[in-house]
């Protein structure tokens, strides 16, 4: 079992400008309506069947995860950003255990003792701890739970700049 | 201030993400066996009462040449973290501020941020403006950079 670590290669160079306002300035209040790459196309002046091509474009190269929606933490169940120090010619195994839980939504290696970093979101905190215990089971390695206790913000988008 | 079973499934049928076809929330309604006006109003709802935060594009940072993806977590004292979450939420390169636990001896930072730079030094120099700006320039602080991702991608609400 081995994880697949995301690509890096640089894309950017290929966008053109509407590609960079489709990243843009869509990352929030997309529209909510029947129609919602017409609209965007109305609002580019380009054709809808234009929108739908480059995003798909987009999401092949790997630059948009998906279009979709960021919940308020513990509005839907239980989460916590987990830590774990790894001894380092483990971390791809234990990478890739960790990765296997569905749970798992972000996992990554980080410059610290502590080198991997994940969060775990569940329907309840014993689902979510059971989580946790499992991991420990599995690999022999404590992990470090710092679960959510204020959010003075949370991921409302990101403006990027291009060079 | 659970979601309810009804939103659930449909936060679970748009896991991956909404279909790039002309009427998508057609294609989810059909999927779950409502009405796309059905799929609307709840995804409507959800945005105004606050249970969706954003809804739109999730790009990839990293692809995109957003290479210094630093964790900056601070030591701060209780009396003033939340002075300083505050402080520091309102910074534009500032995405995301968490109050976490402390784990003494292991861990004592109580406060985490989230910030995406093209570079290094800019993340740097941006943490140093963060420090000052929050009042919080004597406090212990680590900035943690990322080096692999392994996964990024929405959480799964469908689970029971």
């Amino acid at each position: 079992m081995s994880a697949t670590p995301q690509r890096e290669s640089g894309h950017q160079q290929s966008l053109d400008a509407l590609d960079r306002r489709l990243l843009d300035e869509f990352q929030r209040d997309f529209p909510f309506e029947p129609h919602p790459f017409a609209a965007i196309a109305g609002r580019l002046g380009i054709a809808e069947a234009s929108v739908i091509a480059r995003l798909e474009r987009l999401q092949a190269a790997d630059l948009i995860s998906r279009i979709g929606s960021v919940i308020a933490p513990h509005r839907a169940g239980w989460s916590t950003l987990a830590a774990m120090r790894v001894p380092e010619a483990r971390l791809d195994d234990v990478a890739a255990l960790v990765n296997s839980f569905k749970e798992v939504n972000h996992n990554y290696e980080r410059e610290h003792a502590f080198n991997l970093w994940f969060v775990v979101t569940a329907a309840s905190r014993a689902q979510g701890e059971a989580v946790l215990r499992a991991i420990e089971a599995a690999t022999g390695i404590a992990v470090m739970s710092l679960p959510l206790e204020e959010a003075f913000r949370i991921d409302l988008g990101f403006a990027l700049t291009w060079d | 201030m659970g979601l309810s079973a009804a939103e659930k499934e449909l936060l679970a049928a748009m896991q991956d993400g909404l279909p790039l076809v002309p009427a998508p929330y057609a294609a989810i309604a059909a999927r779950l066996g409502c009405s796309e006006d059905e799929v609307l109003r709840r995804l409507d709802a959800m945005a105004r009462d606050g249970t969706i935060r954003r809804f739109g594009v999730i790009v990839r940072h990293r692809a995109l040449g957003y290479r210094a993806n630093a964790m900056v977590v601070w030591d701060v004292p209780d009396t003033h973290v939340g002075e300083a979450g505050r402080r520091l939420a309102v910074l534009p390169f500032v995405t995301l501020c968490y109050r976490r636990p402390r784990r003494p001896p292991a861990w004592r930072y109580n406060l985490f941020t989230m910030i995406h730079g093209r570079d290094r030094a800019t993340v740097e120099t941006q943490v140093e403006e963060a420090a000052q700006a929050a009042g919080i320039g004597e406090a212990a602080r680590e900035i943690v950079f990322s080096r692999r991702c392994f996964k990024q991608r929405g959480a799964r609400y469908g689970a029971g």
